[in-house]
């Protein structure tokens, strides 16, 4: 087929080619062509035998550790075991089920990805070592009970610092009080049920603002830095600032009794008297929900810090789960038997304590929805707070307990307890510290817990000795990262899932959101002819022609799957009737 | 009773002096980072939508041809050198970190048709219109010297294409037939023809150098071996290929540019089906390169457009246009797999960052480590709608938006023409013809 030029048949001035280089499978041709290369190749095989002698003399090694000059071996070879509860507390997530075979570009990207974060994980846990600080802790001698150890002991047996942290503040004009600490714990926000609202750098004493709103304050809230704070007053929701001025009267919040706020999501969450669950986003200033309850007040509340939820605590005993994006709760728990008087929820998102009315504190697994705990209290607990190390304080009236462990082992008596003068009001652990911060009808009391606290921060996401120029690095970085309140349901980590939805699935959602089907068969609409030959029984004629087209394939299908299968079965049963043809004695009794 | 309270000393935790840098203590227990998974795709959807606010590739054009840019060559040792020829025979030498023309040379009369510069870096060819091939020194006349070639062959027919050997002193030439040339020789030392007239383009294969490809006017794409004296194979497609481009990696694959807006992968060995099939121009495709790396390449079309396709996929992952840009004649990849350059009928060079969001110049550790880290993220959630909705969405020019669509209507209705006949007919008789295998008409070995 090809037609070489004549040109190149007689051409005989190509050059000479150069010699092709010798190829791997080409190495005996080369040996015996060539002498110089024959001396030189078996001295080459013996070095090369020698290295894989000795490579393999090193794998062998019992220590598998290197070789030191004075000829001891490493007794500790290879890197520091970790501990097996080091690694299991930073393990994020489980194993991803490995696809198949032919599926080999996406194993290879599950395998490294899984390999890169098992070795995050393993670095972590290593790191965990260094940490610079370890919990504190309170032990009592022989016959010795913890609880009855009074909070001017222990303030005398620690260092002045934390000695200096258990203070009172006598308020008895404007209480009870309210509290909230910041998330650094730096600063603390007090609010007095008779208008009386004051901010504390309470580290260093320090009074940032204090100011008489005039009117009734039924809870306060930091915002995402110390420089806001929310009140909830007898009619409206207001912003003020650190300096006492007031920024923003929302009159869309009305009647709010308690408020919670997601610091990822930048919402400020409240429940008001009207029954009415209402979010506000404050970086934007916007309200993004307001969800009818329809379970009446709304004066117990709390938010789980793991997933976003919130938590509402009802006068029949029930506990509900609420989201922004759904007009009717997650989840209704019917905890108590009376009315639920408080309910918190621990750092992790797995455990859930409530008191109610019937006298009872109980602790519910969340995760599972299902109660672990149940403890009677005699007084009952009005109000309950968890610390981050899973600390429990209740507060009994004046008397604030502090419970540890309630969820592993069963409690007989309290770790801590300590009496306040008046009822207690608000009750909250200080982040990072071994504070527990008591509102009363008297003022404020701050108690040293030992083991409160979480002992070492992460100074990216919350330090408590951040600069200014640090404070408004976070906030840019924070803002720029606020989670979108779409995301917030039970399980956080559903984003990092696969989509296994199947097509119907999809489908359904394209409808849904379309207005109509897509892909939906088109109604048939005869042509319209003319002269008088488009009468309606015509139509309607050709209309039927056409009808159910699709379904006439499946019809006759199942028609003649059905004809086969009796086909089938009928010689089946000849067969049966021949091979069973001779007659028994007993087939006269047959009928 | 044993008491110890959480009590920090401030200086651990704050800097000793104004001039020292910030202390910032880590904890990574997950127990105190809640929503990282949320927050990680915040900052993905973040990375994502600013990596389109960035993207700004277009960063010069030079200027100065008076007539359209039919070639561009790269200089083979020199990122900033770029020659280029025009249609009215002129050659010019760029500068292209001054953004300026160095040298400018009345090389042919007529088209350009070629230009290579040789692998040394100091020499270079042009072929012409006027049926010559000229040798031309990289340096630049001394004052007082005329512009001169060192050496002029005088063809009998016009030449259309042209490429140099990696190493040999040897040079490659087609148009009325494929001649391979030595440098020392006014005749070519070997002449290969396959029963056509015309061919358009001519390369060396970048690794096995030997070998070349080169396309011809009967809609074929015939490779040859320069050491036998007969072309290798040739494959036959349905409409005319105008350009083609070895992968520098893996030189078994070349790509090339066809009329029928498509550009086509082909495996040397299997030549019966190409590999891949690139489709998203809506008119004739003119030139392809293909990036150092062998992972994407670039082509230029009659539309108006430049698009970069990654070697794998049918669908471009890029598409650069400009309201003055006319049709892209040829097209460039830079050297350090950074730049595009290409050339068009309007007379101008553009200059374009390959990766269009890319930041130039030099990047502190900071800024490459966040670079990378949001990389990572973009990909961890590259699959999730929204994010994939973001990073897909290129604007287009109204026209090429509307062909666009009128394209797939017409595609659409072939195919469901098809369909209606393959329903019609006997079942067997109208095999399904895959996409692939459409466009290949027949292999001759």
């Amino acid at each position: 087929m090809a037609s070489p030029s004549e040109a190149d048949v007689n051409v005989s001035h190509v050059e000479k080619k150069k010699k092709r280089p010798v190829r791997y499978w080409q190495g005996t041709e080369g040996k015996t062509k060539d002498d110089n290369k024959t001396e030189g190749q078996p001295e080459q095989q013996k070095r090369q035998q020698n290295r894989i002698k000795k490579k393999r003399k090193r794998d062998e090694q019992p220590d598998g550790g290197k070789k030191v000059i004075s000829g001891k071996s490493d007794p500790f070879p290879g890197p520091p075991p970790i501990p097996k509860d080091k690694l299991e507390k930073f393990k994020r997530k489980g194993k991803i089920q490995k696809p198949l075979q032919h599926h080999y570009k996406l194993k290879d990207i599950i395998t490294r990805s899984e390999e890169a974060s098992e070795m995050a994980q393993k670095q972590a846990a290593r790191f965990d070592l260094l940490l610079p600080e370890d919990a504190g802790f309170l032990e009592g001698d022989e016959d010795e009970d913890t609880c009855m150890i009074s909070q001017e002991d222990i303030a005398d047996a620690v260092d002045i610092t934390s000695g200096a942290k258990h203070f009172n503040l006598k308020l008895c004009q404007f209480g009870p009080y309210r509290l909230d600490y910041s998330r650094t714990g730096r600063h603390l926000l007090l609010g007095g049920r008779r208008g009386h609202v004051a901010c504390v750098d309470w580290q260093s004493k320090q009074l940032m603002c204090e100011l008489n709103v005039m009117e009734s304050v039924n809870d306060v809230k930091w915002l995402h830095t110390e420089h806001m704070f929310a009140v909830a007053q007898k009619k409206w929701l207001h912003i003020y600032d650190s300096n006492g001025i007031e920024l923003h009267c929302i009159r869309k919040f009305n009647d709010v009794l308690r408020m919670q706020f997601l610091p990822y999501h930048f919402l400020l969450a409240t429940a008001s008297a009207t029954g009415f669950l209402q979010y506000l986003d404050v970086s934007i200033g916007k309200e993004v929900a307001a969800i009818c309850t329809k379970t009446g007040r709304l004066d117990v509340m709390c938010q789980n810090p793991h997933n976003a939820v919130i938590h509402l605590g009802h006068p029949n005993g029930t506990v509900t789960l609420w989201s922004p994006n759904q007009k009717e709760a997650l989840v209704k728990m019917l905890c108590h038997q009376g009315g639920v008087r408080s309910v918190t929820v621990d750092k992790t998102g797995t455990y859930m304590v409530t008191s109610g009315m019937d006298k009872k504190m109980k602790v519910f697994d969340i995760r599972a929805f299902k109660p672990l705990r149940s403890y009677f209290l005699p007084t009952g607990a009005s109000c309950l707070s968890l610390s981050q190390r899973g600390l429990l304080s209740a507060a009994t009236g004046d008397i604030v307990q502090v419970y540890r462990d309630v969820w592993s082992t069963p409690v007989t008596k309290p770790y801590m307890a300590h009496r306040v003068r008046g009822s207690v009001w608000g009750l909250g652990f200080c982040p990072f510290e071994d504070v527990l911060g008591v509102g009363h009808g008297e003022g404020f009391t701050s108690m040293l817990v030992p083991g409160a606290g979480e002992p070492n921060f992460d100074g990216l996401d919350t330090n408590p000795y951040r600069s200014a120029k640090q404070r408004q690095e976070w906030e840019v970085k924070a803002l720029l990262e606020k989670i979108q309140p779409e995301l917030i349901t039970l399980d956080p980590s559903e984003l990092g899932y696969v989509d296994r939805a199947n097509f119907e699935q999809r489908h359904q959602d394209r409808v849904e959101a379309l207005g109509f089907d897509p892909l939906g068969k088109e109604k048939f609409v005869p042509k319209h002819k003319k002269k008088g030959r488009s009468s309606a029984a015509g139509i309607e004629r050709r209309k039927r022609q056409v009808a159910h087209e699709d379904q006439r394939d499946v019809i006759r299908k199942t028609v003649e799957d059905r004809m086969k299968l009796e086909e089938e079965r009928n010689r089946m049963k000849e067969k049966k009737a021949a091979l069973s043809g001779k007659r028994s004695a007993l087939d006269r009794f047959k009928k | 009773m044993k008491v110890k309270v959480l009590s920090r000393n401030p200086d651990d935790y704050v800097r000793e002096t104004k001039h020292d840098i910030q202390r910032v203590p880590r904890n990574y227990d997950p127990s105190l980072h809640p929503f990282d998974v949320s927050r990680e795709y915040t900052r993905a959807l973040n990375a994502t939508k600013l990596e389109r606010v960035f993207a700004k590739p277009f960063l010069a054009s030079l200027d100065g041809h008076r007539d359209g840019v039919n070639c561009l060559a790269k200089h083979p040792r020199s990122l900033s050198t770029l020659l280029s020829g025009s249609c009215d025979g002129e050659v010019k030498v760029w500068n292209l970190t001054k953004h300026e023309c160095v040298r400018t040379l009345q090389a042919h009369e007529g088209f350009v048709r070629g230009m290579v510069v040789r692998h040394c870096g100091t020499s270079f060819f042009t072929i012409g219109d006027d049926k010559t091939i000229k040798h031309w020194k990289m340096e630049a006349p001394g004052y007082g010297e005329e512009e001169e070639p060192l050496n002029t062959i005088l063809g009998k027919a016009v030449f259309t294409g042209l490429d140099h050997h990696q190493k040999n002193a040897v040079f490659a030439t087609c148009g009325h037939q494929v001649d391979i040339w030595d440098e020392q020789r006014s005749t070519p030392i070997r002449s290969f023809t396959w029963g056509v007239d015309s061919f358009s383009s001519v390369r060396f294969n970048p690794v096995e150098t030997e070998l070349l490809g080169s396309c011809a006017s009967d809609r074929s794409i015939v490779l040859y071996d320069m050491r036998e004296s007969t072309p290798l194979k040739k494959v036959i497609m349905t409409m005319r290929t105008n350009t083609i481009s070895w992968n520098p990696m893996e030189a078994y694959y070349f790509t090339c540019a066809n009329e029928d807006y498509n550009l086509y992968t082909y495996d040397m060995r299997h030549l019966e089906n190409p590999v891949k099939v690139h489709i998203d121009h809506v008119s004739a495709v003119l030139d392809v390169d293909y990036s150092p790396t062998g992972r994407e390449f670039v082509s230029a079309s009659f539309d108006k457009t430049i698009r970069i396709f990654p070697k794998d996929s049918a669908n471009s992952r890029e598409v650069y246009h400009t309201k003055r840009m006319q049709h892209v004649i040829c097209v460039k990849w830079s050297a350090d797999n950074k730049y595009i350059l290409s050339g068009s009928d309007e007379m101008n060079i553009r200059l374009w960052k390959a990766n269009a969001a890319e930041k130039l110049g030099v990047l502190s550790p900071r800024e490459k480590q966040a670079i990378h880290y949001s990389q990572k993220l973009k990909e961890k959630f590259q699959h999730h709608p929204q994010i994939k909705r973001i990073a897909r969405h290129r604007h287009l020019p109204k026209v090429i938006y509307h062909q666009k669509n009128e394209l797939k209507v017409m595609k659409e209705a072939r195919r469901r023409k098809e369909r209606n006949v393959r329903k019609h007919s006997k079942p067997g008789s109208v095999p399904v013809v895959s996409e692939k295998e459409k466009h290949v008409v027949s292999v001759v070995k």
